[in-house]
C-alpha cells in the first residue's frame, strides 16, 4: 500500500495556521479531530437507520409473509436476502465500527490523554474520507442491475465468487469493494489512533493512569488490524474469481471454499471483539462516575483484555462446525471457545465489584450501562452452548445463533453507542439533554429489544433455519404458534424502531435548545471534562500535566469525592 | 495555532519519533495482508492442489536477479539514510535515485517475465498456482511502484533541505518490500519443495 506509506509521510508536514474558516474548512474538509468524529458519528447514525430499516423489512415480511410491507413494499426471495444481507454488513462494518471506534476514538483519545488533537490531521482526515466513499460504494450496490449482494455478511463463495449463482453481478463486486475501502480507512485511522495514545499523552501520564476507554479502543484497533489482513489477500481473491475468472475458492477449477471461510472467520471472530472492547471500555467510564468509586481492578481488566483478544485468534473455527473440519479439530475450538469466556466473565465482574456497595446514581447514561451489563449476560452465556460443538450441530444457522448473537451485538452496538452519547453529549454539543425523554427512550429501546429478540431463542429451538424468507414454505414450521411468535417479535422491533423518534427530537432539540451544560456535569475525573464544552480547536486552554490516574473517587480524607487527573497534589 | 501543525505530532513519550512509530505500526498491517496471501498459498500446496507442480516453468534466473536487484537497492537506500544523517544531501539525493533505478530494473524484468508467460498462453486462470503467481507479484509490483513514486518525490525535498529524516521512513518501506521478496521468490521460483 504505497499510498498508506505517502500518507503517512505527507502527515509530518506542517500545515498552516487556521484563519477565519469557511464553512467547507470547518465542517467538510476539517482536519480537526473532534469534527472528524462526528463525521463518522453522523454517518455511522444514518447507515443505523438504514441497517434498522432493512430489519424492518424483513421481520415484516416475517410476521405477515408475502404481504406488502409498508413503506417498503413486496419483499420476494432475492430482496430478502439483500436486506438481511446488507443489514448485517451494514450494523458491522458501518455502525459498529465507525461510531465505536472511529467516532468516540476521534472524540476521546485527543481529549482524555491531553492533546490538541491526533498526531496525523490530516491521515485522520483521509481515513473518513476513504470511509465515506465505501459507504456510498455499499448503497449505490444497492441499485445496480441484478440489485444488492445476496450473499449474506460472511460472503461464503462459490455463491459469493459466481454471478450464475448469486444473479448479483454486479451487486456482489460493489459489496466487496465496499468492505474494502471500509477496512483500509479504519487500518489507516487504527495506526493514528495508536501512535497518538503511545506518544502524545500530557506528561505525567503514565501507561496505568490512560483511561480504560482509550486502552480498549487501542486495544480493538491492534486486534483489528492483526485479524483482518489475510481477509484482506483473501477478499482480493475472491474479487479477482468474480472479475478475472481464477478459481481460488471456486471447486470447479481446483479452488478451495472451506478456505475462504477459514480467513473470513480468522477475522470474523476477533471482530466481535474488536466492536466489544470499545463498549466495555465506555461502561467502565460510566460505571465508575456514577457509583462515585474507584474502578475495581483497572489492571485486572487490561489483563483480561489482553488475554481476550490473544485468546479470540484461536476460536474461529467454531463458525465451522459443521462445514466439514476434522471433529479432532473441532475439540481443540470447544475449549478455546469455552476458555475465552473466562477472561470476559472476570471483566464484567469487575464492574460488578465497581457497582458494588457504590452511591449509585441511575441516570441515562448509567441506565445503558446497566442494560448493557444485563443482556451481554445472556448473550454471552448463549454463546457457551454455542460453543460446544455437540449442541451446535443442532443450533448452527437456527434462530438461536441469531439471538444469541443480537443479544452481543445490540448491546454492544446500540445500547453501547446510546450509553456513550448520552454520557458525552454535555461536553460534545455544550448542552444538557432532557432527561425525562431520555429515559422514555432507554425503557423504549431496552423492553422492546428483549421482546423482539427473546422469543427467537424459542424459534431457533424448534429448528428455525435462518436466513428463510418464508417459513409458510416449510410444513413443519409454518404452525400457527411460531407464527404468533413471529409476529410478537415483529410488533416489539416496531415499537422500538418508533421510540427511536423520540431519541432524535430530545437529540436534536437538546443541541440547540437544551439548558446549558456546566463544564463538569457527572463531577468526572478525565481530562475531557476540564476543557470548555464544546472545546474549541486546540482542546486545552493550557495542556495539562497529569498527576494521578483516571478513577480516584470518594478518597477517603478528601472533602470533593472526585480527584480531577490534572490537579496537582496541594490542590 | 503554531505553524508546526498539532503539539500531539510533536510529542515523543516513547521516544521513538511518530513517524517512525506510524510506519511500523502501517508495515504491521502489510504483514498481516501478505502474511495471510503466503500462508494461503501454503495451505493450497500441501494439500496438492493441482498445478503446483507449475512452480518448475518460473524462471529461476530471472527471479534470482531480481533478489539480488532488490538487495543492492535495499543497501543504497541505507545508504541515502546514512548520507542524510550527515547532512550530505547531495549524496543523499543520489543514492535514492540509484534505489529508484533498481526498482526500475526490477520492474523491467518483471515485464519480460509477465510477457514471455502471456505470450507462451499462461495467464492469470491457468490454474491455482498461476494465479497466486500472477496476484502475489503482481501485488509486490504495485508496492514497488508505489514506493518508487514516493520516493521521487522525497528526493527533491532532500536536495531542499527538507524533511531529511523521511529518508529513513521510505527505507523502512522498502526493506519490507525486499522482505515479502524474499518470500516470494523461494515459494514461486525455487519451484518444488
Ligand atoms: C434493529 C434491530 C435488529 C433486528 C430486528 C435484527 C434482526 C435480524 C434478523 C431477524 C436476522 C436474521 C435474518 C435471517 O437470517 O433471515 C439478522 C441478521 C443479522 N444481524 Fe440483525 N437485527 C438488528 C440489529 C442488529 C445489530 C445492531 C447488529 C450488529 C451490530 C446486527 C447484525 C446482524 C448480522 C451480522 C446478521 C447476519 C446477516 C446474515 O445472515 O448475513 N443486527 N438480524
Ligand atoms: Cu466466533
Amino acid at each position: 500500500m504505497g499510498q498508506q506509506a505517502e500518507a503517512i509521510l505527507h502527515e509530518t508536514e506542517a500545515h498552516d495556521a487556521h484563519h477565519e474558516m469557511s464553512f467547507w474548512d470547518k465542517y467538510i474538509f476539517s482536519v480537526d479531530h473532534k469534527i472528524i468524529g462526528f463525521q463518522y458519528m453522523f454517518t455511522g447514525l444514518i447507515m443505523a437507520a438504514i441497517g434498522g430499516y432493512f430489519a424492518y423489512a424483513f421481520r415484516m415480511q416475517l410476521a405477515w409473509p408475502g404481504e406488502e410491507v409498508p413503506f417498503y413494499g413486496l419483499v420476494d426471495a432475492a430482496k430478502y436476502n439483500m436486506l438481511v444481507t446488507n443489514h448485517g454488513t451494514i450494523m458491522i462494518f458501518w455502525v459498529a465500527m465507525p461510531v465505536l471506534i472511529a467516532a468516540f476514538g476521534n472524540w476521546l483519545i485527543p481529549l482524555m490523554i491531553g492533546c490538541d488533537d491526533m498526531v496525523f490531521p490530516r491521515l485522520n482526515r483521509l481515513s473518513y474520507q476513504i470511509f465515506l466513499v465505501s459507504a456510498l460504494v455499499l448503497i449505490l450496490s444497492f441499485f445496480v442491475t441484478g440489485g444488492g449482494f445476496g450473499g449474506a455478511w460472511t460472503s461464503y463463495p462459490p455463491l459469493s465468487a459466481v454471478a450464475a449463482y448469486n444473479l448479483t453481478n454486479w451487486g456482489a463486486s460493489l459489496w466487496l469493494l465496499a468492505v474494502f475501502l471500509e477496512i483500509v480507512a479504519f487500518l489507516l485511522g487504527g495506526i493514528n489512533f495508536v501512535t497518538t495514545t503511545m506518544n502524545a499523552r500530557a506528561p505525567g501520564m503514565g501507561m496505568m493512569d490512560i483511561p480504560i476507554v482509550v486502552w480498549m479502543i487501542n486495544i480493538a484497533v491492534i486486534l483489528f488490524m492483526a485479524s483482518v489482513g489475510p481477509l484482506v489477500a483473501g477478499a482480493v481473491m475472491l474479487f479477482f474469481d468474480q472479475r478475472l475468472g481464477t478459481s481460488f475458492f471456486i471447486p470447479s477449477g481446483g479452488g478451495d471454499p472451506l478456505l475462504w471461510e477459514h480467513l473470513f472467520w480468522f477475522f470474523g471472530h476477533p471482530e466481535v471483539y474488536v466492536v466489544l472492547l470499545p463498549t466495555m471500555g465506555i461502561v467502565a467510564e460510566i460505571i465508575t462516575v456514577f457509583s462515585r468509586k474507584k474502578l475495581f481492578g483497572y489492571r485486572t481488566i487490561l489483563y483480561t483484555a489482553f488475554g481476550t483478544g490473544g485468546l479470540s485468534f484461536i476460536v474461529w473455527a467454531h463458525h465451522q462446525f459443521v462445514a466439514g473440519i476434522d471433529p479432532r479439530m473441532a475439540n481443540v475450538f470447544v475449549v478455546t471457545t469455552i476458555l475465552i469466556s473466562i477472561p470476559i466473565a472476570e471483566m464484567l465482574f469487575s464492574f460488578i465489584a465497581t457497582l458494588y456497595g457504590g452511591s449509585i446514581e441511575f441516570s441515562t447514561p448509567m441506565l445503558w450501562a446497566l442494560g448493557f451489563l444485563v443482556s451481554f449476560l445472556i448473550g454471552g452465556v448463549t454463546g457457551i452452548y454455542l460453543g460446544a460443538s455437540a449442541l451446535d450441530v443442532y443450533f448452527h444457522d437456527s434462530y438461536f445463533v441469531i439471538a444469541h448473537f443480537h443479544y452481543t451485538f445490540f448491546p454492544i452496538t446500540i445500547i453501547g453507542m446510546f450509553a456513550a452519547i448520552t454520557y458525552w453529549f454535555p461536553k460534545m454539543f455544550g448542552r444538557m439533554m432532557d432527561e425525562t425523554l431520555n429515559k422514555i427512550h432507554f425503557w423504549g429501546t431496552f423492553i422492546p429489544f428483549n421482546g423482539l429478540f427473546l422469543p427467537l431463542f424459542l424459534v431457533g429451538m424448534a429448528g428455525q433455519h435462518r436466513r428463510i424468507a418464508d417459513f409458510t414454505q416449510y410444513p413443519d414450521l409454518a404452525s400457527p404458534d411460531l407464527q404468533s411468535i413471529r409476529i410478537f417479535a415483529t410488533v416489539s422491533l416496531v415499537i422500538l424502531l418508533l421510540f427511536q423518534f423520540v431519541f432524535i427530537y430530545n437529540f436534536f432539540n437538546s443541541m440547540f435548545k437544551g439548558k446549558k451544560a456546566p463544564l463538569n456535569p457527572w463531577k468526572a475525573n478525565t481530562l475531557e471534562w476540564t476543557v470548555s464544552s464544546p472545546p474549541p480547536h486546540g482542546n486545552f486552554a493550557e495542556l495539562p500535566t497529569i498527576y494521578r490516574g483516571p478513577y480516584e473517587y470518594s478518597v477517603p480524607g478528601r472533602e470533593e469525592d472526585y480527584w480531577p487527573q490534572h490537579l496537582a497534589p496541594n490542590q | 495555532m503554531s505553524l508546526q501543525g498539532p503539539i500531539a505530532t510533536h510529542r515523543m513519550r516513547t521516544g521513538i519519533p511518530t513517524g517512525r512509530l506510524a510506519v511500523w505500526w502501517g508495515l504491521a498491517s502489510e504483514i498481516f495482508i501478505f502474511g495471510g496471501l503466503i500462508m494461503c498459498f501454503l495451505l493450497f500446496k500441501f494439500n496438492n492442489a493441482p498445478g503446483f507442480e507449475d512452480a518448475d516453468m518460473t524462471s529461476t534466473a530471472a527471479g534470482a536477479f531480481n533478489t539480488f536487484v532488490l538487495l543492492t537497492s535495499s543497501l543504497s537506500i541505507v545508504l541515502a539514510h546514512a548520507a542524510a544523517e550527515k547532512g550530505d544531501i547531495q549524496a543523499s539525493f543520489r543514492y535514492i535515485w540509484f534505489t529508484i533505478g533498481g526498482g526500475l530494473v526490477f520492474l523491467l524484468v518483471k515485464t519480460y517475465e509477465y510477457s514471455s508467460k502471456i505470450y507462451g498462453g499462461i495467464t492469470l486462470t491457468e490454474n491455482v498456482f498461476w494465479s497466486f503467481y500472477f496476484t502475489a507479484t503482481g501485488l509486490h509490483a504495485l508496492h514497488v511502484i508505489g514506493g518508487m513514486v514516493i520516493m521521487g518525490m522525497i528526493s527533491f525535498d532532500v536536495r531542499k533541505n527538507h524533511n531529511l529524516q523521511r529518508v529513513e521512513l521510505i527505507g523502512l518501506y522498502w526493506h519490507f518490500v525486499d522482505i515479502v521478496w524474499i518470500f516470494l521468490f523461494p515459494i514461486l521460483y525455487i519451484a518444488n519443495f
